[in-house]
């Protein structure tokens, strides 16, 4: 084996809390070879992202510690001075962050952002490194790149955004990238250009990668070899398709068997609930039959026809109209008792304000929208009260959407008592019963928000949400600030919920691997409109509509023997705002087979 | 651009209406200026004469008629008690105030960035630690005192610095100032400190604040990765975010500055706007009062305006017409 670019041996990083040394990585060593990518993934609070700051000493010294030996281009960077170091930093290793939204200054002009490097480390004159600033933004396939430089942060998109981010980390011609979830923040579209950009690159470059991330599909598409991180510890290593085929460490089978697969649900129509491994052991429990949910024959809980939702946007003197943003556009559905449909799509698509304009948190332009019968578009003040209690609403973020004063126990009998449907005390015995049937103890109550996992807390959101027995619940984006393991759980706990209770979601995901998991029915949408709608078995087995295709070729599958991230077209997404005069154009729908549809008509 | 600056010009023409109507009733309802200004040895006749040569013997709304009819010839009145154009008499005195409150921003700026940014990069050390205890003695203590002490000090003790008047004043195109002359300037020293001490404060708390946030940004992360040296780190990427707010402070102050230097005028003799305004104020000189005011709305309007453009230029988000981005 040649000599290792950066060879990381007994890695120990520690942080003071409150006086108190803690130790957040423990021990962790492996090697980088020239040319090679490594992944190190974990779930939250495994010390990955920590690892990555250590290598490249960007922990502040008065409150973290590092020790060990992290040997690079014949030093240990662990004893080089601060002044060598920036040496290192931007020149003979390149790092990328999560966010490309924050990663760029954002009153600084981009040109400026990666010529700094270029004089700083090459000692290039302004003009040579603008010249090379273009050659570089040409590089991360930026379209014209010469007009550009000029522009700030704010005029690029998340994923342009972070095309310049890595063309500022690859400016010197690092030996190793390090990229710390660099795809995260991204849509699945994007996240796949980025990931087959830095491969590109890379061969171009002849340089090594050190990966960062919680996702298995992405370390199953870029990975040479894996290390696996649990509580600070890398608990395996080895070559990736050693740990996807035989996995050691109980934690890693569970991780990889709460992985959502696209495409493991072929031949079946029910959805399916993830097969949870004990962490101790690595055993599997045994998977429990999904029942079946739907209640045909009556009216469906939820029907919505030929929903539109538009925001102005205006400017001038009197505010006149310049454009509109057309959010949802003619969007018409429905949901069964029982059942769950998925709306899928990236952002922008109006998924979301669909969501919000159900249950009149937005209000819809046209359209008709009925839950359980009645109009909620018409109803009143009062009846809109009656008309919420049958359909409730669970938010993405369980730490935002959770007043942190508020103990728990209260927070989930508020809606119970706002209601007027039960006293105090019969309130607090719902609280018990809740707390319990989403999997927590019924002596939580008393506790704040603060004290519970992100997990928990959706839990706790979920308890609020059945609180007033409601027969819909509009699930937007529920399970994606999640770890992959919670996020099993909770979607199981969703599903043990449907049976028990005979719930209907109306299940809002960009995630397709997880909408194929929980829907009986899912909707594909793109810039406001359903491109596509029908049964989940069919639309996944014989997408139809091209945006559809796309999407699902998109999504990293968690199996480094199917490889299949290829060349995927660099469009951005694009943007649902036209002029003021546009007008949305009629689209007709070809039935494929039973109840799938596919729109006719390129939007 | 051109339409925001009209809309603004409309809504500062809408200010100055609804405040000279305020002020009108107000100084209507406080007191006669007449019995301010004529002895009390005058008789009924000449309180007459004076009276309709002021105009006050019409009703109210017909003198605020006639108000607005001159004003909108640039015609403010004469002032009751030195029979001179209001709006001659305070530009006489403006360049005056003028440059005090410049001299003070000036100072709060150069002198209160450099130590706000130095006590945001070392929060905890002693050197900025030094820095805020001054800061906040320089917010607590009143302005009043701290000039009294500084004549003391500086003045009667030392006998180095010269406590009232403004010294010899030269001509800088066509306008009086102070500053070029050493004579003027030893003058313009103690007063300027003195009205630029709540200021230079003001300005290290906002810097270190600033600093503080934006040092734990993902940007100086990634410019940290980037292998540049921590002082390009802070002076080019942190100091310009930081610069956003203070912009938007920092002008408003400068309103202040100019509009109310009145205590810091009063102790140090300083013959500028605040002193003539107290006068006015105390003889009930409408005319003056009211002028007054309105320059002042209309420097506040002209500072807001040109904050909001510097903030444009400084933070590209902000665009002025409010247009998608």
């Amino acid at each position: 084996m040649p000599r290792p670019v950066l060879s990381i041996s007994n890695l120990n990083t520690s942080f003071r809390v409150g006086g108190e040394w803690m130790n957040v990585v423990r021990d962790v060593s492996f090697d980088i070879a020239p040319k090679e990518t490594v992944a190190v993934v974990g779930e939250s609070g495994s010390g990955k992202s920590v690892t990555a700051l250590s290598i490249m000493r960007l922990l502040s010294p008065a409150n973290s510690r590092v020790t060990g030996r992290m040997d690079f281009d014949g030093k240990n960077l662990l004893d080089l001075p601060l002044d060598e170091m920036q040496k290192v930093r931007g020149n003979r290793i390149g790092m990328i962050f999560q966010e490309p939204m924050t990663s760029l200054n954002p009153v600084l002009k981009i040109g400026r952002q990666i010529t700094e490097v270029l004089v700083q480390h090459r000692g290039m004159s302004h003009a040579d490194a603008e010249v090379e600033a273009v050659r570089l933004l040409d590089r991360v396939r930026i379209p014209s790149a010469r007009s550009r430089l000029n522009e700030y942060p704010m005029s690029f998109s998340g994923g342009m955004r972070q095309r310049v981010v890595i063309a500022v980390a690859l400016a010197c011609s690092p030996k190793l990238l390090i990229a710390d979830e660099p795809t995260t923040a991204l849509d699945v579209t994007i996240q796949a250009q980025i990931l087959e950009l830095i491969k590109t690159l890379q061969e171009e470059e002849g340089m090594s990668v050190l990966f960062i991330t919680h996702d298995m599909g992405v370390v199953a598409e870029i990975s040479d070899r894996a290390v696996v991180m649990y509580r600070g510890e890398a608990v395996e290593a080895g070559t990736t398709q050693e740990i996807f085929a035989n996995a050691r460490h109980p934690y890693t089978r569970a991780l990889l068997s709460a992985v959502p697969q696209l495409g493991s649900m072929t031949g079946t129509s029910k959805p399916m609930r993830f097969p949870l491994v004990d962490l101790a052991t690595g055993e599997a429990a045994p998977l429990k039959e999904t029942a079946d949910t739907i209640k045909t024959g009556r009216y469906p809980i939820l029907k919505v026809e030929n929903l539109v939702t538009r925001f102005n946007l205006k400017s001038g003197l009197f505010g006149r109209v310049s454009g509109r943003v057309h959010a949802v556009e003619n969007v018409s559905f429905s949901v069964r008792e029982g059942e769950t449909l998925s709306l899928v799509g990236e952002s922008g698509c109006g998924k979301s304000t669909t969501g919000r304009s159900i249950i009149r948190l937005t209000e819809a332009k046209e359209g008709k929208i009925e839950i359980a019968g009645k109009d909620v578009r018409r109803a009143r003040k009062s009846d809109l009260v009656a008309i919420r209690r049958n359909a409730q609403m669970i938010f993405q973020d369980p730490f935002d959407s959770l007043n942190p004063r508020v103990r728990v126990g209260s927070a989930i009998a508020e809606p119970i008592l706002t209601h007027g449907l039960a006293t105090q005390k019969e309130a607090s015995e719902r609280v018990a019963d809740l707390l319990e049937r989403v999997g927590l103890s019924a002596a939580m109550a008393d506790r704040f928000p603060h004290e519970f996992s992100g997990g928990q807390r959706q839990r706790i959101c979920i308890a609020r949400a059945l609180a007033l027995e409601p027969k819909l619940i509009v699930a937007d984006e529920s399970v994606s600030a999640l770890d992959v393991s919670v996020k099993a759980q909770v979607i199981n706990l969703m599903l043990d919920l449907q049976e028990k209770l005979g719930l209907a979601y109306l299940f809002i995901s960009h995630d397709m691997a997880v909408v194929e998991r929980i829907s009986h029915r899912v909707a594909v949408m793109y810039l406001g409109e359903i491109v596509e709608i029908g049964p989940r078995a069919s639309l996944f087995e014989n997408p139809q509509h091209p945006y559809t295709k796309r999407l699902m070729a998109a999504v990293p599958i968690a199996d480094p023997v199917r490889r299949h991230l290829r060349r995927i077209s660099n469009d951005e997404i694009r943007s649902p705002v036209r002029p003021p005069d546009y007008v949305a154009p009629k689209r007709t729908y070809r039935e494929v087979s039973p109840d799938h549809f596919v729109q006719v008509s390129d939007p | 651009m051109a339409s925001y600056v009209l809309s603004r010009s409309l809504q500062t023409v809408l200010t100055l209406f609804v405040m000279s109507i305020l002020v009108f009733t107000g100084l209507y309802l406080v007191g006669n200026p007449v019995d301010v200004l004529l002895s009390t040895t005058a008789t009924p006749a000449e309180r007459l004469e004076v009276i309709q040569a002021l105009g006050l013997d019409k009703p109210v709304w017909e003198q605020y008629w006639l108000f607005l009819v001159k004003a909108l010839s640039g015609d403010l009145g004469n002032s009751f008690v030195f029979n001179q154009p209001a709006l001659t008499l305070i530009l006489s005195r403006m360049p005056a105030t003028l440059e005090l409150a410049f001299v003070a921003l000036a100072m709060a700026l150069v002198i209160g960035v450099p130590l706000g940014v130095y006590a945001g990069i070392r929060p905890k050390g002693l050197i900025s630690k030094s820095i805020m205890t001054f800061s906040i003695l320089g917010f607590s203590l009143p302005t009043f005192w701290i000039g009294l002490v500084m004549i003391l000090l500086f003045s009667v003790q030392l006998g180095w610095l010269p406590a009232s008047g403004r010294g010899e004043t030269t001509d800088l195109f066509g306008v009086p100032v102070s500053f070029l002359t050493w004579d003027g300037l030893s003058h313009l020293i103690l007063p300027a400190i003195n009205l630029a001490l709540f200021k230079i404060s003001l300005v290290i708390r906002l810097t270190r604040t600033g600093v503080i946030e934006c040092m734990q940004l993902d940007f100086v992360r990634f410019a940290r990765a980037k292998g540049l040296p921590e002082t390009r780190i802070v002076l080019v990427h942190v100091l310009k975010n930081t610069l956003i707010p203070l912009i938007t402070v920092v002008g408003l102050e400068l309103g202040s500055l100019i509009a109310f230097a009145v205590v810091t005028e009063t102790i140090f003799a300083w013959p500028g706007m605040g002193k003539l305004i107290i006068d006015a104020i105390g003889r009930l000189d409408r005319p003056v009062i009211l002028a007054y005011l309105m320059i002042t709305v209309v420097m506040f309007s002209l500072i807001n305006l040109l904050v909001d453009i510097l903030y444009s230029i400084a933070d590209p988000r902000v665009r002025l017409e409010g247009k998608p981005q």
